[in-house]
């Protein structure tokens, strides 16, 4: 029998009469402390590196507040005015003291801004600011017209209405070929302006088929180096990880070797006879060049988290539904393939998600009609300078991925996924 | 040759997977219809392999096996129609318990009605029939055990293969299993071929054992003749316990020797089982519980001094050591019963034996 001191009323005390509470939470403290500490360095790498990054990238995709700082008293008059009748003295003078007040190169962003809303707002603002200190007034809607008689046109003050608002959805909206009319109102933009959702429907549609693509040639490479015995499957392994240690533009060069007109490939189907000499395919800067180097690139991605769940599944699987009586093809589609679904799962998800934000390969191998939307956020990030339109892009690229991670979840369970 | 009723035979079996070495070296055996019969053997003895020859998952290297007379050395695994309990079990762990006993039943086209009648008659025969419907993750070992025997019966196939399949368990789960296995066995007729490194259970459960080692079968028999009568050293040593006594034979009188005991430690009057000629050297093995404490003088031939080095209670028999003959690990086991000295470390008394139980086998090393 063990004896057992009987629990004294109210709260239990430790040996030397410190409420047991107390001397837990003491004991605790330390190891909290500890944990926090080792937490902090990976929390703050996610915090610079990851949450403010994208947590900009989303402010910007709706920020529309500059022109509200450099243009006020345009605004407020702006809004003062009933929209009906002709644009009023004041609104023209109060632009000519806005202009008067800001900084230049603001003037020149923001007219690049205005331009978005109306096409021609960019070159009447620079034509005019030009001229504008030397404008006397008290006056100026005259003065104005005449440097410029689009300043009587009643549709560019219209405008500014959907401008006025610190936040928009208009990158968004341009983002899917849409845009406000003057009344806020979201419309498509003029056929001949179209350009994105082609975009959009051909990222996705590229995404697909190079993740199909890549699952069809990983799958086989990826059995082989989990069942090969070692010796053979190690050399295997080099040869897929090869890729990893070779610049990807060097790369992209290497199939652009192969497949152009006069390339490897093109002149190994000629001179074998299988095409004539005037049929030679057409396998770069189009559609067919984007899809073949990219799952090519994006192979690895494929291959590695299907190989490693692989990995993981001991042959007597396979033994034991040929024993119970299924030929090794049904034995393998049956049994074998149902137990790698977390790695297609996983390698899927990774090559489409690297596939949907790509532009390295489709722009230097998929020319007009090889482009993808990532091309065009790194134009407007780099050429355009439309940073709003590039970061609603680049929202919508993320809304995507996260909408797959949960269409994932649901389906077969994000605690299911072996990335490696 | 080929006798009647034979489902299995391997005939000259050998087998090499490097070329180098042969893991099983000349294999033949028979196994009956209906017997349960038990390859036994160390970890590395070829036991495996060679179940997994006759499952179709390994070529004979030479050799043939034949099934109810036809050989299958051609027949792929799927056409074998062969049972089989593998090590781990081999449950398909993305399939419901019922979906893994409906599996082998599925690829025949048994139909859907059919087949879950045979599912739920095999899940009732292992008291698993409230359990079909769990993953086999979530049962427990000796659940999963289960199943796996289930599903290797559900297509009621006439031999079953088990490899080592209560390895995993612990010891009363074990025992327990042991019983279960051999009732269904006994129940449904069945020819079992069950492969194990542990000798009790090859005791308790076989027809007949077949004791491995190094590729060969070393004896193979009923369990009683293989505890009573080993044929070599080896299976005294490995079934059972034993005390060995290493000697030169000195006389030979047909059915029994006599064995002088190296360094002179005295001579011996063992039965003669598996001995070259005089002069060759043998291992007498006996085993701790045939030996007596003080004999009446000329009540066995057998009788030397021994002094009792330790001894360990163990209930209803303590287990002494003694130096015999100048082997300082020589067993008796002393039923403790009023009739038995009662002996204290230090003590020197006389042992003996019979002849009939001091068999001379083959010099072991
Ligand atoms: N697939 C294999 N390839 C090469 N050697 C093997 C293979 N399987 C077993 N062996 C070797 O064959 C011998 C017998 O193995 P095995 O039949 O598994 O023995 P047991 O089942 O009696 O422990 C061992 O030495 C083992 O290393
Ligand atoms: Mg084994």
């Amino acid at each position: 029998m063990t004896t057992q001191t009987a629990l004294p009323e109210g709260p239990i005390l430790t040996a030397d009469g410190i409420p047991l509470k107390d001397s837990l939470q003491k004991s605790l403290r330390q190891n909290k402390l500890r944990a926090m500490f080792l937490v902090s360095t990976p929390l703050l790498f996610l915090v610079f590196l990851f949450i403010i990054p994208i947590g900009n990238m989303l402010t910007r995709s709706v920020d529309d507040t500059f022109i509200n700082r450099v243009l006020p008293s345009t605004i407020e008059a702006f809004e003062s005015w009933d929209k009906v009748s002709e644009p009023p003295e004041s609104l023209y003078s109060a632009f000519v003291n806005d202009v008067k007040a800001a900084d230049k190169v603001d003037i020149g962003k923001v007219s690049t801004r205005m331009n978005y809303a109306k096409p021609g707002w960019k070159s009447l603002v620079k034509r005019t600011a030009r001229k504008i200190k030397k404008l006397k007034g008290p006056e100026y809607k005259d003065d104005l017209i005449k440097i410029d008689k689009r300043w009587a046109d009643k549709e560019f003050w219209l405008s500014l209405g959907i401008m006025k608002d610190k936040a928009t959805f208009g990158y968004f909206l341009n983002a899917v070929d849409k845009t406000y009319d003057f009344d806020k109102n979201i419309i498509d933009v003029e056929e001949e302006r179209k350009v994105y959702n082609t975009l959009w429907y051909r990222t996705l549609l590229v995404s697909f088929i190079v993740t199909i693509a890549c699952l069809i040639l990983s799958y086989p490479v990826a059995y082989l180096l989990a069942t090969l015995p070692m010796r053979i499957s190690n050399l295997l392994m080099i040869c897929v990880l090869m890729p990893f240690w070779t610049s990807l533009l060097v790369r992209i060069v290497a199939w652009m070797i192969m497949l152009q007109q006069n390339g490897v490939v093109n002149d190994t189907l000629v001179a074998s006879g299988i095409l004539s000499d005037e049929n030679r395919l057409a396998m770069m800067y189009n559609f067919n060049g984007t899809i073949i180097v990219m799952t090519q690139i994006l192979l690895p991605f494929m291959i590695l988290p299907l190989y490693s769940v692989m990995k993981t599944i001991p042959p007597t699987y396979m033994k034991a539904a040929q024993n119970l009586g299924a030929t090794p093809t049904l034995a393998f589609i049956r049994v074998y393939m149902p137990q790698t679904i977390p790695g297609i799962g996983a390698g899927c998800i990774l090559v489409f998600i690297v596939a949907i934000g790509y532009y390295i390969t489709p722009e230097l191998v998929g020319g007009k009609d090889g482009r993808l939307i990532g091309n065009m956020v790194a134009y407007h990030m780099q050429k355009s300078l439309n940073w709003g339109l590039a970061a609603a892009m680049g929202s919508i690229l993320l809304a995507a991925i996260l909408l797959l991670y949960w269409l994932y979840d649901r389906i077969i369970g994000i605690d299911n996924m072996k990335m490696g | 040759m080929p006798s009647e009723n034979a489902l299995v035979r391997f005939v000259d079996i050998q087998k090499s997977y490097d070329g180098e070495s042969l893991v099983v070296k000349n294999l033949n055996l028979d196994v009956a219809k209906g017997e349960f019969l038990t390859m036994l053997g160390p970890s590395g003895s070829g036991k495996t392999t060679c179940l997994m020859m006759l499952a179709g998952f390994e070529p004979a290297t030479h050799g043939e096996i034949y099934l109810k007379e036809n050989p299958i050395n051609k027949v792929p695994p799927h056409k074998r129609g062969i049972g089989m309990v593998f090590q781990n079990y081999a449950l398909f762990p993305h399939m419901t318990v019922a979906e893994n006993l409906a599996f082998p039943l599925e690829v025949r086209q048994i139909d859907k009605s059919e087949r879950e009648t045979r599912v739920k008659r095999a899940l009732d025969m292992v008291q698993l029939g409230a359990f079909g419907d769990r993953r086999p993750a979530q049962l427990s070992g000796g659940q999963q055990q289960r199943v796996a025997v289930a599903r290797s019966l559900v297509f009621d196939p006439d031999l079953v293969l088990m490899d080592e399949p209560l390895g995993a368990l612990d010891k009363n789960l074990r025992e327990q299993m042991q019983y279960e296995i051999k009732h269904i066995h006994e129940n449904l007729g069945l020819t079992v071929v069950y492969v194990t490194h542990d000798q009790s259970e090859a005791l308790t459960m076989s027809n007949r054992i077949a004791v491995f080692d190094d590729g060969i079968i070393q004896q193979c028999a009923p369990p009683e003749d293989l505890y009573e009568r080993p044929e070599n050293a080896f299976c005294a040593n490995f079934i059972g316990e034993n005390n060995r006594l290493l000697g030169n034979i000195i006389e030979d009188h047909g059915d029994s020797i006599k064995v002088e005991i190296d360094n002179d430690a005295g001579v011996v009057e063992a039965k003669k089982v598996n001995v070259g000629d005089i002069g060759s050297r043998t291992t007498l093995s006996l085993r701790p519980e045939r030996v007596t404490v003080n004999p009446e003088p000329g009540e066995v031939p057998n009788i030397f001094s021994g002094k009792a080095e330790e001894l360990i209670y163990l209930g209803d028999h303590i287990r002494t050591r003694f130096t015999v003959c100048g082997h300082d690990d020589f067993i008796v086991k002393i039923p403790n019963s009023a009739a038995h000295a009662h002996l204290k470390e230090g003590d020197t008394v006389n042992i003996g034996w019979n002849v009939e139980d001091c068999r001379a086998l083959d010099p072991s090393d």
